[in-house]
């Protein structure tokens, strides 16, 4: 306290850099400075000389030169003519629906798991019990191997539905075809008209949006329910139905075809792809499932009490009382599950997947040499791409967030 | 009286027997009902689970069941399974785990020397006890800090110097505080007690070890690091990661506490910038790029790069599970060791980390799960862990075509072991609960 | 808990760093008394430990040859397992002595990468199998197959080449290992699989009924498999051609395991005499032994035998000798003379 109080009244002396509490917070600080200073100048001048040894240099030239090498899975024009760059471009989108569909589904699955391991009924919590503890507890990588083999051992090969008495079926009245390639779904073939059946749609939702929110309004002031659920999927249904008729149907759906090798037409969900998602979102989703768990554990008895004694039914209460205020509690862990299941998206090499990690960070790598600068990008994608996500999620978080006046 | 007796017909002398209750709501009905079909939506599910249990059952059971123990080779598998079952049934081949326990489990670690890890292991189970359980004697304690080194010392062996020479190092800072205290002044004690033991493991450790295993060689064969492989490399890169992360990581989450703006920034910078990497990317940059960063020539084993890189990942996942720890303890604590009069060290070395680290424990256990289990991930930089083995297994011309059977093994050991340490973490999670209530 | 090891090592490594540059590959490695080989993590036939842990197989004679030349003993070679991600990167910063890990010598990789190759110790060249059943005979009738094909390597450039210039499409499937591409393959995940002849002939051989595929004639690609040095040693790049050349030439002139010990003692053909060192100062030459190829013949056989005990037609492997045969029986190997 003297110091604070009665500053020395000699001048300045070295030792005060340390003793006294006015500058030894600045002391220390400098020498951090300076020791992180120098450990970074440490590694440049290390990585400057090592390459200068290799004879090598930094330069991302290597983006730009032709790459040769195919990838089967592209959201964009990719052919092996194109550039490394446009090569990691194609990986990076791939990553992104990866991540973008594994999440949805993680947090789907976990989301049911989650409920039903605190469901009364004594087989499906043991079930899911079971599920939760076999998942967290064996590496993704396993995962995504075993899932990968389970989906080519038990799907049949597309060599079987040739012929006349052949072993395979295509499912949902021949439209679908589930082979060990992949599942091959219709594809839509957009024709004239699409654009009016689009909007006409559109209007429909509109609608929709505008009668919730009448038939809210109506029960609050009166009290009575409208079948909501009912008018919503006829709004929905019959307006497009009679317009896709009227027009000539303007949108047509093209099926999956035995020629050849392979199936053709349709969309082509990859097995790996398959194996991937399905493996990151249930491996995610068991992690998921115990923080929903905790999460409906952390609402007290008496709110289902309550809820109960309104009458409502137990599904409602879920949907109505727990969930709602559950999601308070689950969703910052959920940021970092969703954060976890991106960055595990990197094992798709495991399975053939063609992901940033295997094009930029793989071939690219092997074909040109520049793991420095291919390492340093790929780095930098998966950091800028977590940052995006919990910012993000921060700010979801944030919105529902109990407003503590 | 007689009165009253004629007004009531009929009056109850002795208490009626119980009757057994419904047949619904008793004994395994009665449960049944309530825990099975208490509902529509209940009786499908119940029927639904029931259909999914028999139908993995139903396809897994026998081929896991009439696997074959006794064979040399996949082909011979094949063929002791025509012979017993019929050409065609499929079985599982659990003889590749009888063949290759040993490699899946020490690697190419020396056959004769097995008892070196299992020993190692036994070492770290005591010296790990006291930390874990409060009710062991205190003094346990004193061999938890020799452990590692002797730990290091069974598992890679040589010379006894090299590890005894490098805890030497250790003992420098309390040499210094005790006996230069007088000699120095306060600062230079500090400095020197920070710096004299770099200077003593970068120049003088070294030639120290060599030197007395010139004079005195005692040591036993050394092995390395190359040659170790299997369940054991998961345990060490997994056991030595979060071992060596938490100190780093308790400085870390300090750190970001700290009011000091550049630590708190380069902390902050340092912890995000791990964490938002996934941990394959610093495996490959451990492998291919560290050699780019150490000054030329440099050159030192890919186990020793992977620990430090995988070290420096846990490190960040420790902090944040520490600054979870800082956090939930109640302001009073902090501002109760202020009011004693204590420094930021002391406050930190006595008042607030014993109780955060405390509160942190199962996070530190889960953090450390994770890392266990991401250790599977080394097979991608060529470490032959359990998966690189049953890669290495497989590309043999005996077992070329295995599969399910490593995998599940594999599966099944990973899932012992995690198990067996979530429930752990429940265990402590319940009792610190009970604790602060 | 290892602490010591980092220290102990950033410890070794302060101090070597400054004495690495002044010693020659050779001297280092027999300083060490170890040969650091960069190998497969395993390939069937080539790479692979066996139940006992000891590595066996093509490519892992070739090391233990060179460990028998530098250091007189074949079995002082510590194998590091390398994937086709790590390997240049290992070998470039010296983790490795030599690469002998079924390596493609191409252009790029020799001068590009500032790499020396040794010499080649198996000739090979992509090619496809098929399951018989599917009637195809010909490479070009693959418009549109889905094709397995390990990643990383120059496999996936050339298949692009192929199908491209005769203007075929293919879906590709990437697989990382080749255990995971056989499994893909036997399943029908992809109607062809893709890979080194040699790679595809122990594969097929390991399945369960080996005539129901057949390897399609096409060959797409050379690829000329052989052991890789860094650039700047040339002494060391000498040893390691010279091993496999004398490896070679044994074969030619007749020198095995058998009977080298006998043939060392001097015989009247003067270029054996001057391999086993009883004539000429070859070895000395090199900064070996003088009857460095004498040790190596002794322990590992020469390139027939390491061929026929690992790789060749009475092994489960059983490949044929084709272009890896003596250039004097239609094949390629064709050392040069030591003279």
């Amino acid at each position: 306290m003297a110091t604070l109080s009665d500053p020395p009244s000699e001048g300045f002396r070295l030792s005060q850099l340390l003793y006294d509490t006015r500058y030894r917070s600045m002391t220390i600080q400098v020498i951090a400075f300076m020791l992180i200073m120098a450990g970074l100048i440490w590694l440049a001048n290390n990585t400057v000389q090592n390459l200068a040894a290799l004879g090598k240099d930094f330069d991302f030239g290597f983006l730009t030169t032709r790459a040769g090498y195919d990838i089967n899975q592209r959201l964009i024009e990719y052919s092996n003519d194109s550039t490394h760059g446009r090569a990691a471009l194609v990986g990076i989108l791939n990553t992104l629906l990866v991540a973008f569909v594994g999440c949805i589904l993680a947090t789907i699955f976990g989301l049911f798991a989650g409920v039903l391991r605190l469901s009364n009924n004594w087989i499906v919590s043991r079930l899911m019990g079971v599920y939760v503890e076999m998942f967290r507890n064996i590496p993704t990588l396993v995962w995504i191997l075993i899932v990968f083999a389970i989906m080519t051992e038990a799907m049949p090969a597309p060599r079987d539905f040739r012929g006349e008495d052949a072993e395979a079926m295509m499912s949902l009245f021949g439209t679908v075809a589930i082979t060990n390639r992949g599942v091959y779904i219709p594809s839509p073939v957009v024709g004239d008209g699409a654009l009016i059946l689009g909007l006409v749609f559109l209007a429909s939702i509109i609608g929709i949006v505008f009668f919730r929110r009448f038939a809210k309004a109506r029960q609050e002031a009166t009290g009575e329910q409208l079948p909501v659920l009912w008018v919503s999927l006829g709004l929905l249904i019959v307006p497009s139905l009679v317009f896709y008729l009227i027009l000539g149907r303007p949108i047509t759906l093209q099926y999956p075809e035995l020629t050849g090798f392979n199936f053709t037409g349709g969309v082509h969900l990859r097995n790996s792809f398959i194996a991937l998602t399905l493996a990151l979102a249930l491996y995610t989703g068991a992690f998921i499932a115990e923080n929903v768990r905790g999460g409906i554990l952390a609402i007290s008895k008496g709110q289902t009490e309550a809820a109960f004694s309104l009458g409502l039914q137990p599904g409602r209460t879920m949907q109505l009382v727990i969930l709602p205020q559950a999601l308070r509690v689950i969703i910052p862990p959920l940021i970092s599950q969703y954060l976890n299941l991106t960055k595990n998206s990197s094992l798709a090499l495991a399975v053939g997947y063609m992901d940033v990690r295997s094009t930029l960070g793989g071939i690219t790598i092997n074909q040109t040499g520049r793991e420095l600068e291919g390492m340093l990008l790929l780095g930098l994608f998966y950091l800028i791409t977590s940052l995006i996500i919990s910012a993000a999620m921060n700010v979801y978080n944030n919105s529902v967030k109990l407003k503590e006046r | 009286m007689a009165d009253i007796n004629a007004s009531r017909a009929f009056v109850r002398k002795e208490m009626l027997p119980e009757k057994t209750p419904p047949v619904a709501e008793a004994g395994a009905l009665k449960w049944l009902r309530e825990n099975l079909f208490s509902s529509v939506l209940n009786t499908i599910l119940t029927i639904l689970s029931v259909f999914v249990i028999y139908w993995i059952l139903s396809h897994v059971t026998g081929w896991v069941v009439f696997g074959i123990w006794d064979a040399g080779s996949l082909s011979e598998c094949r063929e002791l399974r025509d012979a017993r079952y019929g050409e065609g049934v499929s079985v599982a081949c659990w003889s590749v785990l009888t063949d290759r326990w040993d490699q899946l489990m020490f690697g190419f670690y020396p056959s004769e020397l097995y008892w070196r890890p299992i020993l190692a292991l036994l070492v770290f189970f005591v010296a790990i006890a006291p930390v874990l359980f409060d009710s062991l004697p205190r003094k346990m304690l004193l061999f938890s800090l020799a452990a590692p080194f002797i730990c290091y010392w069974l598992l890679w062996g040589g010379m006894i110097w090299g590890p005894l020479a490098v805890a030497a190092g250790f003992a420098l800072p309390v040499l210094v505080s005790r006996f230069g205290a007088g000699l120095l002044g306060p600062l230079g004690t500090t400095v020197a007690a920070v710096i004299l033991p770099v200077l003593y493991w970068l120049f003088a450790a070294g030639p120290i070890a060599g030197a007395l295993g010139s004079v005195l060689p005692i040591g036993i064969t050394f092995i390395e690091s190359n040659d170790f492989g299997g369940f054991m490399l998961a345990f060490i890169i997994g056991i030595t990661g979060i071992l060596l992360s938490l100190p780093l990581g308790v400085l870390l989450a300090l750190g970001r506490q700290s009011d000091l703006f550049i630590i708190n920034k380069f902390c902050v910078f340092f912890i995000e910038v791990i964490r938002g990497v996934p941990l394959i990317v610093w495996l490959f940059t451990a492998s291919i790029l560290l050699n780019y960063f150490l000054p030329p020539g440099t050159n030192f084993d890919l186990m020793l790069r992977v620990i430090i890189m995988v070290t420096l990942f846990a490190s960040a996942y420790i902090a944040e599970v520490v600054r979870g720890g800082l956090a939930a303890l109640p302001r009073g604590q902090y501002e109760g060791a202020d009011s004693l009069g204590l420094d930021y060290a002391q406050s930190m070395r006595l008042i607030i980390l014993p109780q955060a680290l405390k509160i942190s424990i199962p996070g530190i256990v889960n953090t450390f799960i994770g890392l266990f289990k991401d250790t599977t991930l080394v097979v991608f930089i060529g470490l032959l862990d359990p998966i690189g083995l049953s890669n290495a297994i497989r590309a043999t011309t005996d077992w070329n075509g295995i599969y399910w059977e490593l995998f599940i093994f594999i599966g099944l050991c990973f899932f012992v072991c995690c198990y067996s340490m979530s429930k752990y973490s429940q265990y402590l999670e319940r009792k610190l609960r009970r604790d602060h209530r | 808990m290892k602490k010591s090891v980092f220290f102990g090592t950033l410890a070794v490594a302060a101090m070597a760093s400054g004495a690495v540059s002044a010693q020659s590959m050779l001297e280092q490695v027999q300083a060490r008394g170890e040969l650091l080989c960069g190998s497969n993590t395993g390939l069937v036939g080539f790479g692979a430990p066996d139940a006992n842990g000891e590595w066996q197989g093509f490519d892992v004679a070739m090391c233990r040859a060179v460990a028998a030349a530098v250091l007189g003993d074949p079995n002082a070679v510590e194998f590091i397992p390398l994937t086709t991600t790590t390997r240049f990167t290992a070998l470039a910063s010296g983790e490795v002595d030599v690469l002998i890990r079924n390596t493609t010598w191409t252009f790029s990789r020799d001068v590009d990468l500032a790499f020396e190759f040794g010499g080649i110790n198996y000739y090979d060249g992509q090619g496809f199998m098929v399951p018989r059943e599917l009637g195809v005979s010909s490479a070009m009738e693959l418009d549109g197959a889905t094709v397995c094909i390990q990643t990383g390597t120059t496999t996936e450039l050339n298949l692009a080449d192929f199908f491209s210039s005769n203007n075929m499409s293919y879906e590709p499937v990437p697989i990382e290992t080749n255990a995971e591409a056989q499994q893909q393959y036997l399943a029908g995940a992809c109607d062809v699989y893709t890979t080194d002849t040699s790679g595809l002939a122990a594969t097929r051989a390991s399945f369960e009924d080996p005539g129901a595929h057949v390897i399609l004639p096409e060959v797409v690609s050379k690829e000329p498999l052989g052991p890789v040095v860094r650039h700047g040693d040339n002494q060391w790049g000498d040893i390691v051609r010279w091993t496999l050349n004398g490896l070679i030439s044994a074969e030619e002139l007749g020198i095995t395991s058998a009977n080298v010990a006998e043939l060392a003692a001097g015989t009247d053909v003067p270029e054996i005499n001057r391999m086993l060192g009883s004539e000429g100062e070859l070895g000395a030459m090199l900064g070996l032994e003088n009857d460095w190829l004498v040790t190596v013949i002794s322990s590992v056989g020469n390139y027939g035998e390491i061929f026929a005990q690992n790789i060749g037609e009475d092994t489960p492997v059983g490949l044929a000798r084709g272009l890896n045969a003596q250039w004097t029986d239609g094949g390629l190997l064709y050392s040069p003379p030591f003279r």
